[in-house]
């Protein structure tokens, strides 16, 4: 797609049909969880959007959110959207490396200064700058210095929105999220472990539809994703209403498919899309394969105790935990809020003393 | 049988979503009748147990009208028994589903000709008779 055109003129190009693009809308609106009747207002603004130049950094990361993207359903409406942005950015999935790649990042800041979208994934160490490195270049440097121009920051992935498992108790790199650093710039957290591929390409879609930042909820996640818990849409909550739970994983209860509350299932305090969304072409989710909902969109969810242990057993761990992990003079197993808000305080404050 | 048919997994899953979809779709029918607006339910925002779209589809059987849709993929639109009531899935060009709706209209718009499209085909003809006639 030339960066002159806008896409409904690229689709055409393509010879994509108004029908066929009127198709892709609908997808598209059903992507941003839209209600079907606002697919006109869709078209109408897709039709027009302009070529977004997109910057994605890489960071502590395990490669999870880029793998759950581009395995997602390739064709169509992912490869459109795709097609639909200017990727200008990404060490994992470009071809240029070293200098070249830099160079391709800096050309790209300068030529959309103020407008270019900045995707990242992992987390950023403030421990030591040698723990993650691009290119010689600290990830605090480089998040700094690519946000600065940017319009808007996603944060793919548990570990960008809130720290995720690299901030996970002892935190050894004194990993930050992504809105512990930028504090200047609007920032979409797009938590999961991975994040669900369609809600990554729905916040896009949002963004090349409508030039702005979907409705977030407190903890800066799109409510159209994030706004129920897994619980609330849940085919297993009538059973919960019922008191019908699994105690064990082989019981009559498991192979009835009744409730895993009480096998640790995190559905109720976890607010993500996997209950209508689904994984794998919308095949299933972790509970329609019988086994509870980590929380993997929640801060500090590696940290929350056991997640075979329901949610009544205490999110920061049991009074035994706790005492046991004194004893021990670990804290295994606490991890709580406040304990990790406090490391991330700590870890952040010695950054701005060492580069002041 | 394989290994995994031995098991003996009774599900008994049910949400307890099928009839009421079916109510909103009846009232939705009765506003249509009226003359006004019908509705669009996309089947993603539904929290549907295993087996219960089906369900749904075989409490809304099959009625007079198939259509099959070549556009970025394939695309079906089914007449339910209840006239009105249209079941439309959206497949990529690998044949996978991107978007189910249940339509209660009196024509799915998706089925139209569209203004650009018949300008383009009447370009088209246009070049071709002065070819012809070249």
């Amino acid at each position: 797609m030339r960066k002159d055109q806008n896409l409904g003129e690229y689709l055409r190009t393509q010879g994509v049909s108004r029908r066929g693009f009127l198709k892709f809308c609908s997808a598209t609106a059903s992507l941003m969880a839209l209600p079907p009747s606002a697919v006109a207002q869709v078209a109408e603004a897709l039709a027009s959007a302009r070529r977004p130049s997109v910057i994605w950094l890489s960071f502590q990361e395990c490669t999870g959110c880029t793998e759950s993207l581009t395995r997602s359903h390739a064709p169509t409406v992912e490869s459109l959207i795709f097609d639909a942005i200017s990727l200008d950015y990404h060490h994992t999935l470009q071809v240029a490396s070293g200098e070249g790649a830099e160079e391709a990042r800096h050309a790209a800041m300068e030529e959309n200064d103020g407008e270019y979208l900045l995707v990242v994934d992992g987390s950023i160490p403030l421990g030591n700058p040698g723990y993650s490195t691009i290119a010689g270049i600290s990830n605090l440097d480089m998040l700094k210095d690519t946000a600065k121009g940017a319009a808007a920051v996603i944060a793919v992935g548990t570990c960008a929105a809130f720290g995720g498992i690299p901030q996970a108790f002892p935190n050894p790199t004194g990993a930050v999220s992504v809105s512990d650093i930028i504090t200047d710039k609007p920032i979409i957290n797009v938590s999961g472990c991975p994040p669900i591929p369609v809600v990554i390409t729905g916040v896009l879609a949002h963004f090349l539809t409508f030039g702005t930042i979907p409705e977030l909820d407190h903890l800066g996640r799109p409510t159209a994703f994030f706004g129920q818990t897994i619980h609330d849409r849940c085919y297993r909550r009538p059973f919960y209403e019922r008191g019908q739970f699994a105690h064990t994983f082989d019981d009559e209860g498991a192979r009835k498919g009744w409730c895993l509350y009480e096998l640790g299932c995190k559905g109720p305090t976890s607010y993500n899309a996997c209950a209508t969304v689904k994984w794998n072409e919308g095949t299933s989710f972790p509970i329609g394969s019988g086994h509870g909902c980590l929380g993997c969109s929640e801060p500090g969810f590696w940290d929350h105790g056991s997640f075979y242990k329901p949610i009544s057993a205490g999110l920061w761990g049991s009074k035994e935990t706790l005492l046991g992990a004194a004893a021990a003079g670990a804290a295994l197993g606490i991890g709580s809020a406040m304990a990790a808000r406090a490391r991330k305080k700590k870890a952040i404050k010695e950054s701005e003393a060492d580069s002041s | 049988m394989s290994a995994l048919d031995s098991i003996a997994v009774q599900a008994e899953y049910e949400t307890g979503n099928v009839v009421p979809l079916l109510h909103e779709i009846r009232h939705a029918l009765e506003r249509l009748l009226n003359g006004e607006d019908g509705a669009v339910i996309d089947m993603r925002s539904l929290p549907l147990a295993p087996g219960e779209e089906k369900r749904i589809e075989d409490a809304l059987g099959k009625g007079e009208v198939h259509a099959d849709l070549d556009a970025l993929g394939p695309t079906t639109i089914l007449e339910t028994s209840y006239p009105g009531v249209w079941l439309i899935t959206h497949r990529n060009t690998e044949g996978e589903v991107i978007g189910r709706f249940i339509e209660v209209t009196r024509f799915p718009s998706i089925l139209e000709s569209q203004p650009e499209d018949i300008r383009t085909g009447l370009t088209a003809l246009g070049n071709r008779l002065a070819e012809d006639s070249a």
